[in-house]
């Protein structure tokens, strides 16, 4: 048997909403893992990218520094690299707050808002700093593919991933495709 | 060919004195995609959804007068390439997180996007600043949706007889306002059951406590393509209203 | 009376003055605007009920115009010309030293309402810059002493019409005069030769002239007339009965960056002009005519008014013209407001009407339904002027200059680098390396022919001719030396459209903001090749699926620069396959501050 593509996966500004859905695809994950191996993942554990990855998936929009840093490192290690679901591919739900201006988030949430003790913005050197916007991914890195939905079924998870692996340009008919 | 016949992409198709493309092309069964155009109402060619080439030309179906030997192309990939850059204008220049949005699934900007196969948005996001209004009762103003497509400011004046909806601004600044002395829905005259309340193809315009009424998955173009519903819907309109 | 009912009494007033007619509104707006440097809600109500329009109406054309606001301005307002040439002389240098000076920033009002500050896309004075407004009136070749002067008139609230003469001072500036400025026709010299030969071989003679509209687009006068004057009559539908009325409008909007050769026609010819808009109201049987002036010309329009006066004193407007039975015409001016895009005529038309400048559907044309559903001729200042040379002298002396397809003289505006900037006229064929040798430029980059919404051209084509059939123009003519950055008269230009789209349809009100972003992230230098795909794709889409000629030209710099400079890109591109469209660690800097941070970890490299 050839040997087995090499596939990673991970959530930046995201809810995990994608993953899943991925996880949707049911029973045909064991076919799957048959064509697929998983490499730096939360389904794995696994923390970092090899130096070669075939497949990327990558869920959520850019909202932090540390986010940056992990996109960065997909692209580098992944051939092709993938925007999963709205918040990779608009910003999402967590792009709302590109209407207010980060100082007004951090103000109200630490220092103004409702039922804070001890008012102070965090600052440690282990906490990423927050960008002053959310951005989609392809905005930071070239992306190839893009697979839409908040999030994706399952079943457009499959197809897209199986077109991949056949060598060919994934397409998603009618009903796939969905933007929610 | 008989008098008034142009063709459609190759397909004869009888038109009436005074008609546009479009109208020849509704009755005639045939989708030319469209956002800003209603068969009840002016045509007024801001979309740019539309456009079709007329003997070599681009026009916009919906305003330009049909005529003999005209020959229109319309379901060529050039021309749906174009329109998948409209969805995309559209999409970035508004701020349209469909997962939130009541209308999704019933809605005419995303139903082309999925037809045209749009799978991202192209341009970097715009992200403007837009004010919601949900002051009216029944009847809820959310412009972070708004297209443009005027279709509610046409329905106010031409169906409704009440001028409730205006385009004010200029350019990127464009936005919609109300005709009340607050500038507020609820002291405006709109009613739920205008057609300018109903007419809008997004969900800027939308009808309060209804939204959920059809689970998502089951609404008009999760599994249907735009062009089929159309056809269906319009044709019979367009024959209703102008014979 | 209290203070708010006599402000209310001001309103009713500047309607009444109007006779509540609603295509004056945007006349009353302007007007109300002069009165209390902004147009309050309270304005609003009151002109709408008046006129029988919605008060939505009436906002809508208050935002549309960049002239018209609904915010508090200062008691003086100032606007420097944003324009390329003007930049070039330094107006953003002296923004800054004005505003440093008066605390305030563009686009504000200072908090004690005396002052407030702003950018304007052209003021038509490109020869002389760097140019402003203040509250509507020219200034030009401003500097630092005169800045200096200004600032303390204002700080002592000195009124503009007690602000010495001089700094109102515009001067013509003609350089070159040929076939239409150097015979100048008598005033009447063309109406009574019409009336001596009758309208109908006046028709021939301008015919026989081929003459061609010096707006831009290059339409055959005559044939334009033509089809005006045999317009459709009874219209089904339309109210009207019997023979429709016809109208003239002479297009002053000259609104084009760069272009100001209308500006010295209206100044020192208007007689001219005004007299060709009589005979073309001759042939076409016109009883009704409109001069569309610019909003920024403001100062040329007590004069115009003074000679339309002494016309019809002299029986040269009015009823029965040089005592013709039935030879009926009188001209309104109407200001515009801020708005590149009325200069497209239907654009135009819809202003003339009170409404919001955005382009009709065509077809129907103007010469079909235009001004009020009414076959309207509309032409450009320099066209009138010369149908009344022609009127005056013969077609076929007019059909000797020129090329076989572009008769005739062509006034062009010159600015940007070179010795002697201002009007030079030529017969068409003339080419630019003459051009360029007669005003004096030297180590010239590139030149601009026909303002942003024309086209680039250089070195390699300077034998190139000015021409409808190989380099047209309106009549600007921006030249630039090997110091310029082409890029950032790209970018320039490119902001300019994203300004002026009416924002009617998708792909230019869209695109053409994403152009402009586009060209900003390239002069920003975070751009790569990658992005130039992108670019042209843009830029062709916009160009092919615009509604009108604004958003048909809005990527012409972009398309032009790209096929003559594209050296001028790939210097700009960073070597990488990807580059993010913003500052990365910029983006950190709130984050930053508010966390006290400043470690390794707290930045991030583009
Ligand atoms: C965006 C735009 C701006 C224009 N501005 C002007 C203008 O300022 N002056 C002008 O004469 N024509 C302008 N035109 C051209 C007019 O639409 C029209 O063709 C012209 O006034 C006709 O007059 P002519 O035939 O004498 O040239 C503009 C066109 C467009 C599309
Ligand atoms: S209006 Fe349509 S495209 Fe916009 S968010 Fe709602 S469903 Fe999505
Ligand atoms: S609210 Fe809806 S109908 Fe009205 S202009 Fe906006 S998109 Fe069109
Ligand atoms: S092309 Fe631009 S200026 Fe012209 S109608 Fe469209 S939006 Fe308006
Ligand atoms: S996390 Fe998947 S769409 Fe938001
Ligand atoms: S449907 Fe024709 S332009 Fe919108």
């Amino acid at each position: 048997m050839a040997e087995k593509l090499k596939i990673a996966t991970t959530s930046l500004g995201g809810c995990f909403g994608c993953h899943m859905s991925f996880l949707d695809i049911d029973e045909r994950i064991v076919d799957l893992v048959d064509i697929f191996q998983f490499d730096r993942s939360p389904l794995t554990d696994i923390k970092h990218c090899s130096e070669y990855v075939d497949v990327g998936l990558i869920e959520g929009g850019v909202c932090n520094s540390e986010n940056v840093h992990t996109l960065r490192e997909f692209r580098k290690s992944c051939k092709v690299l993938v925007a999963v679901g709205a918040c990779a591919i608009n910003g999402g739900l967590p792009a709302m707050r590109n209407f207010v201006p980060l100082e007004e988030c951090l103000a109200e949430s630490y220092l103004t808002g409702e039922g804070i003790v001890n008012p102070q913005i965090p600052s440690d050197v282990e906490l990423p700093l927050l960008l002053d916007k959310v951005h989609p991914i392809h905005e930071l890195v070239k992306v190839d593919y893009f697979l839409p939905g908040c999030p994706p079924s399952g079943n457009a998870f499959w197809r897209f991933l199986t077109d991949l692996a056949a060598g060919q340009t994934p397409t998603l008919p009618y009903g796939l495709v969905h933007y929610d | 060919m008989s008098k008034n016949t142009l063709t459609i992409d190759g397909k004869p198709v009888q038109f009436k004195e005074g008609e546009t493309i479009m109208e020849a092309a509704t009755r005639a069964g045939i989708y030319i995609p469209h956002l800003c155009h209603d068969p009840e109402l002016e045509p007024q060619g801001n979309c740019k959804m539309c456009e079709v080439k007329v003997n070599g030309r681009n026009c916009s179906a919906c305003t330009f007068p049909a005529a003999e030997g005209q020959k229109v192309l319309n379901n060529t990939k050039e021309l749906n390439e174009n329109r998948r850059i409209i969805v995309q204008m559209l999409f970035v220049e508004g701020n349209h997180l469909c997962p939130g949005c009541e209308k999704s699934g019933n809605c005419k900007l995303q139903a082309i996007a999925y037809s045209v196969g749009m799978m991202d948005y192209r341009f970097p996001l715009i992200y403007p600043k837009r004010e919601m209004d949900s002051s009216h009762p029944d009847i809820l103003l959310d412009r972070n949706r708004c297209i443009f497509c005027e279709m509610c400011v046409r329905a106010g004046r031409e169906v409704d007889g009440k001028d409730v909806f205006a385009i004010s601004g200029r350019g990127i600044g464009n936005h919609l306002i109300v005709n009340s002395p607050s500038g507020l829905l609820k002291d405006s005259q709109l009613e739920v059951t205008d057609k300018a309340a109903n007419v809008c193809p997004v969900g800027a315009i939308i009808i309060k406590r209804h939204g959920f009424e059809i689970p998502i998955g089951q609404r008009i173009y999760d599994n249907k393509q735009i062009g089929e519903v159309s056809v269906a819907t319009e044709k019979v309109l367009e024959e209703k209203i102008h014979g | 009376m209290t203070w708010s009912e006599s402000k209310q009494e001001k309103v009713l007033t500047i309607v009444c003055k109007h006779e509540k007619r609603q295509t004056r509104l945007l006349q009353i707006l302007r007007e109300v605007q002069e009165e209390f440097h902004c147009v309050p809600r309270y304005a609003i109500e009151i002109v709408a009920a008046e006129l029988g329009l919605s008060r939505t109406k009436v906002e809508g054309v208050v935002q549309f115009y960049s002239l018209l606001s609904l915010e508090q301005q200062g008691r003086f307002h100032i606007l420097f010309s944003d324009s390329i040439t003007d930049q070039f002389q330094g107006s953003r240098k002296l923004m800054d030293y004005m505003s440093a000076k008066l605390g305030v920033k563009p686009g504000q009002t200072r908090s004690d309402g005396k002052v407030s500050l702003g950018f304007t896309s052209c003021t038509g004075l490109c020869d002389q810059g760097p140019a402003g407004l203040v509250n509507g009136h020219w200034i030009s070749r401003l500097n630092e002493s005169q800045i200096d002067r200004i600032v303390d008139m204002v700080e002592r609230e000195v009124p503009v019409s007690s602000w010495p003469l001089e700094f109102f001072h515009v001067e013509d500036n003609i350089q070159i005069p040929g076939l239409l400025l150097q015979s100048p026709i008598e005033q009447g010299e063309a109406l009574k030769q019409s009336v001596r030969q009758g309208f109908d071989e006046i028709f021939i003679e301008v015919t026989r002239s081929g003459l061609r509209g010096r707006g831009g687009a290059g339409f055959e006068a005559a044939w334009k007339w033509r089809f005006c004057a045999e317009g459709p009559e009874d219209y089904s539908g339309l109210s009207l009965v019997g023979r429709n009325e016809r109208y003239v409008v002479c297009n002053a909007d000259e609104g084009e960056p760069g272009t100001f050769k209308d500006r010295i026609l209206l100044n020192s010819n208007a007689h001219q002009v005004i007299e060709g808009m009589t005979v073309c109201a001759g042939v076409v049987g016109a009883k009704q005519g409109f001069i569309y002036l610019r909003g920024e010309y403001y100062r040329l329009r007590p004069k115009l008014e003074a000679i339309l006066a002494n016309r019809r004193a002299n029986n040269l407007l009015g009823k029965s013209i040089l005592g013709r039975n039935g030879f009926d015409f009188d001209i309104e001016i109407h200001m515009g407001a801020g708005a590149y895009v009325c200069g497209e005529e239907s654009a135009l038309i819809e202003s003339l009407e009170g409404k919001r400048g955005v382009p009709r559907v065509r077809p129907p044309y103007p010469i079909d339904r235009g001004y009020l559903d009414q076959p309207t001729v509309v032409n450009n200042v320099e066209t009138f002027a010369a149908v009344a040379a022609i009127a005056a002298y013969g077609g076929a002396w007019f059909a000797t200059h020129g090329t076989e397809k572009s008769k005739g003289s062509k006034i062009i505006s010159i600015s940007g680098d070179c010795e002697r900037p201002g009007i030079y006229e030529y017969d068409f064929g003339i080419s630019i390396a003459e051009i360029l040798m007669d005003c004096g430029a030297e180590n010239t980059l590139a030149v601009q022919v026909g303002g942003p919404s024309g086209g680039v051209i250089s070195g390699k084509e300077y034998h190139r001719k000015l021409a409808f059939e190989d380099l047209g123009t309106g009549g600007s003519f921006m030249i630039f030396n090997k110091k310029r950055d082409i890029l950032e008269i790209v970018r320039n230009f490119t902001h300019f459209f994203a300004h002026e789209s009416c924002g009617f349809c998708t792909p230019c009100r869209v695109g053409t903001t994403l152009l402009k972003n586009q060209v900003d992230k390239i002069c920003d230098g975070h751009s790569t090749a990658l992005d130039l795909v992108g670019l042209t794709s843009l830029a062709k889409f916009i160009k092919t699926a615009s509604h009108c000629g604004l958003g048909q030209s809005a990527a012409n710099p972009v398309l032009g620069s790209l096929s003559h400079f594209p050296q001028a890109y790939k210097d700009r591109f960073k070597d990488v396959v990807f580059e993010p469209g913003f500052d990365l660690d910029e983006s950190l800097e709130t984050a930053r501050q508010m966390s006290l941070r400043d470690d390794p970890w707290a930045h991030l490299e583009q």
